[in-house]
């Protein structure tokens, strides 16, 4: 048999092997796995992870981090509600409002970032706290039911038998990948975390560069903020925390690098995948939650490790 | 040649050999107390794996021999180098800068009083230690508050107190003004005296010139000739170094000058520099020469948008343009080319596709859009005409020798279409072969019509080169000299170059 060396195998491919590895193990392993049911259920669950994870990615791509896509995706899913249940907008305009208005979160992250020169880290850490209070504040802390029922179907809905929350999901992986790969925006990010001085030396707006990846990033959080409660039928004030870790780890898994630079959009959609499946296919053996979640916290780093030392 | 005292170390039959290459085949080298032996060698001539496995970073393949004392013995990592009397000073030296001068001193043996660290004695033993070398460095200092000339001298004064017999300077001149060189050798000097061995690694050949005793050649990893330094003159140690004959390497065609393309008037930013003016023509080289600290950069970092300034105005093809930011700059034509290639030049870890497209995407885009085929085809249209060492184009700039990474921004700037190109040290660590590839690029651009400016503080890289030098000192151009006046008759007068430098007007 011919010796394959692993450092010859791309992110992508290793993350589309283990993929498949789960894939396998999890069929033989439970009858229910590769039911259209659950399959369509794994597709639901992935994509608003996923979505939010892709934005994260253009930030980590650029050498930053954004730690309030929690609050973002809380934001946009109350005031979607809000305009829904007590003002009784049409679906359309509050979904849009809603996005709108929780994206001016990011160009916000971006001022403090760039102009008031506060570490990504410590800026949107801070972010995250206090958008959550506003959202504590504008609901009272309580759920907002009563949204209409097209709403909450289109989350159950399914389109040539993908879910419609799937279809939104594949559509703004194209056009990331588009972005990255074919717009001055994409490659401007790549410069900035690759080395921010040459960037700036070489006539690269890095301003607008880093609100740019700053908002795209609360965008898409914003749009998954909407998704996330048409699934959940209700506005929930403390929807969407912790969804920062998930995103950072997604990203993270497939191969993005917090020095910046790195990373691809497939890499992540991969990485998303990895951690819905181990999630889904947890549940369905009845392996015990908590112990999941120390199986998927190791699985993070040891899945970085192995990288790093892959690409010595 | 001059009577040494023993041999302090011996390496005999050394070869290393990584995975894919073998960096150093049957090399010898030896110092003797009392004796500067430069090492010296192109880029990847193995002079960093030879002192590396000297230093204990990199075990020699076996069949290597190692004398220290004329006793056989075995270096097996680095703390065994320095148990064993060998130390060394890096250009980008190993402290700790947030620590204080005797912390670095002390680091990881700390001295103890009960269960305290006792500063004291710290303190007491570091600044003997420097006072030993001839150095007044208050203990307490932050390293990082300190210029690298003091903090080389700091880690000197560790690797005497440490009682090192061998110490090896690797490019320690790299970022070191002229006086603190100065300063620099004659503590080797003293070093010498009381009976260390040195091993000197430079580019600099007046250094090699004016320190050393001994010269060791290696070329592609080989052992060249080990020779003392009053046998050779400078052209026949690079011949020896590149192993061809090499003509005066500075003397590349210069075009007849056209007309002025950059002008700058009055550029004054307070407290940096002050009322400098000078015109730039078509198809001219226009050296600035100065001490480190003079000026030079930061004008030209101001011309080039990179920096702000209070006042000034900068002309191109005789029209008066703003200059706000780099990109305003580009626009206008000019190209500035940093010293600091890794930190402010190149995208390491990205293509050498994308560092030659980083500037000029605007170019090849359409409503944000980039033509990839436009793309590549650029890239391989100068990797061709400036021949860019590269595998593909898809390399890691990081990947790249020193040369081929300054021709990669010599392409990038020439797909902006620049009219003037301000090197800044264009070739502070490239080796001599590079040197000339990059010269030969200079000859190039002036032919198709565009304007050079060198920033240099090596003199006869800036003087060999310039039509013209404006010499700057604390701010103020002191003086613009024509290449009849610093070169009479074809005799370099670096001392009028050096006098001016210093602020001295005749």
């Amino acid at each position: 048999m011919k010796k394959i060396k692993l450092s010859n195998i791309s992110t992508v491919a290793l993350l589309l092997i283990l993929v498949a590895v789960m894939f396998i193990a999890l069929a033989c392993a439970s009858d229910v796995f590769l039911t259209t049911n659950n399959l369509q259920n794994l597709i639901r669950q992935t994509a608003i992870y996923g979505v939010i994870a892709i934005g994260m990615t253009f930030v980590i791509m650029s050498g930053g981090i954004d730690l309030s896509v929690g609050s973002v995706v809380g934001l946009s899913g109350v005031i979607c509600a809000m305009l829904m249940s007590n003002a009784s907008w049409p679906i359309f305009p509050a979904a849009v409002a809603a996005v709108l208005v929780a994206t001016l979160v990011g160009v916000f992250n971006g001022i403090i970032i760039f102009d008031g020169k506060v570490p990504p880290f410590i800026a949107t850490l801070g972010v995250n706290t206090a958008m959550r209070g506003v959202i504590m504040l504008i609901t009272g802390a309580r759920m907002i039911s009563g949204l209409p029922k097209a709403f909450t179907s289109f989350s159950r809905d399914t389109f040539l038998y993908i879910p419609m929350l799937g279809w939104v999901w594949f559509i703004i992986i194209a056009v990331a990948i588009v972005v990255i790969k074919y717009t001055t925006f994409g490659r401007n990010n790549f410069a900035v975390g690759s080395n921010t001085e040459a960037a700036r030396l070489s006539g690269i707006n890095i301003r607008l560069t880093t609100y740019g990846v700053y908002t795209v990033c609360a965008f898409l959080s914003a749009i998954a903020g909407v998704l996330m409660t048409a699934r959940l039928g209700n506005g929930v004030p403390t929807g969407g925390e912790g969804y920062e870790t998930d995103a950072i780890a997604a990203a993270v898994l497939g191969g993005a690098s917090l020095t910046g630079a790195e990373g691809s959009i497939i890499g992540t959609v991969l990485g998303s995948l990895i951690m819905a499946t181990l999630r889904n296919g947890g549940n369905l053996l009845g392996v015990n939650s908590f112990v999941l979640d120390i199986i998927i916290g190791l699985m993070i780093v040891f899945a970085v490790m192995l990288d790093k030392k892959r690409k010595k | 040649m001059e009577a040494f005292g023993n041999e302090l170390v011996r390496l005999e039959n050394i070869s290393k050999t990584f995975p894919g290459v073998k960096a150093l085949k049957n090399v010898k080298f030896s110092v003797h107390a009392g004796e500067i032996h430069a090492l010296v060698g192109e880029n990847g001539a193995g002079k960093s794996t030879l002192i590396k496995v000297l230093t204990g970073a990199h075990m020699a393949d076996p069949g290597g021999e190692i004398y220290i004392n004329g006793k056989k013995t075995e270096i097996p990592n680095p703390a065994s180098a320095m148990a064993q009397g060998i130390g060394a000073v890096y250009q980008d030296v190993m402290t700790a800068p947030h620590l204080s001068v005797g912390e670095n001193f002390f680091l990881g043996k700390l001295p103890k009083k009960g269960c305290f660290i006792d500063w004291a004695r710290v303190n007491r033993e570091t600044r003997e230690s420097m006072k030993q070398i001839g150095v007044d460095i208050n203990p307490t200092t932050l390293v990082k508050n300190l210029s690298v000339a003091a903090q080389e001298m700091v880690a000197i004064g560790k690797m005497v107190r440490e009682r090192a017999k061998v110490i090896i300077f690797d490019e320690p001149t790299a970022l070191l003004t002229n006086e603190e060189v100065g300063q620099l050798f004659a503590l080797i000097r003293r070093l010498k005296s009381e009976g260390c061995g040195i091993i000197y690694i430079s580019h600099r050949m007046e250094e090699i010139f004016s320190l050393c005793d001994t010269v060791t050649v290696l070329k592609d990893g080989e052992y060249v000739d080990t020779v003392p330094v009053s046998s050779v003159d400078e052209n026949g140690l690079i011949a020896m170094m590149v192993g061809r004959k090499l003509e005066d390497m500075y003397s590349i065609q210069h075009p007849e000058p056209g007309d002025v393309v950059l002008e700058v008037r009055n550029m004054t930013r307070a407290g940096v520099f002050k009322d400098v003016s000078f015109k730039v023509r078509k198809g001219e080289i226009f050296g600035l020469y100065g001490l480190v600290g003079a000026g030079r950069t930061e004008t030209l970092r101001a011309i080039t948008g990179a920096d702000p300034f209070d006042e000034g105005s900068v002309f191109i093809d005789g029209k008066k343009v703003s200059i706000r930011n780099p990109k305003t700059s580009i626009k206008s034509g000019l190209a500035f080319l940093t010293e600091d290639r890794k930190r402010q030049g190149l995208a390491m870890n990205l293509s050498v596709n994308f560092n030659v497209n980083i500037a000029s995407y605007d170019l090849i885009s359409k409503s944000g859009f980039i033509n990839l085929s436009k793309e590549k085809n650029r890239t391989q249209k100068y990797v061709k005409e400036i021949r860019i060492k590269t595998p593909t184009i898809n390399q890691k700039a990081s990947n790249l020798s020193g040369g081929n990474q300054q021709k990669v921004i010599i392409g990038r700037w020439l797909a902006c279409s620049s009219k003037v190109f301000i090197f800044d040290e264009p070739t502070v660590g490239v080796d001599v072969g590079a040197k000339v590839e990059i010269y030969h690029l200079f000859e190039q651009l002036l032919k198709q019509g565009a304007a050079i400016i060198v920033i240099s503080s090596y003199l006869p890289e800036v003087m060999g080169l310039s039509d013209r030098i404006a010499v700057m000192s604390e701010g103020r151009i002191m003086r613009e000299l024509s290449r009849s006046e610093f070169a009479k008759d074809g005799v370099m007068n670096e001392e009028m170059m050096v006098r001016l430098a210093s602020g001295i007007v005749d």
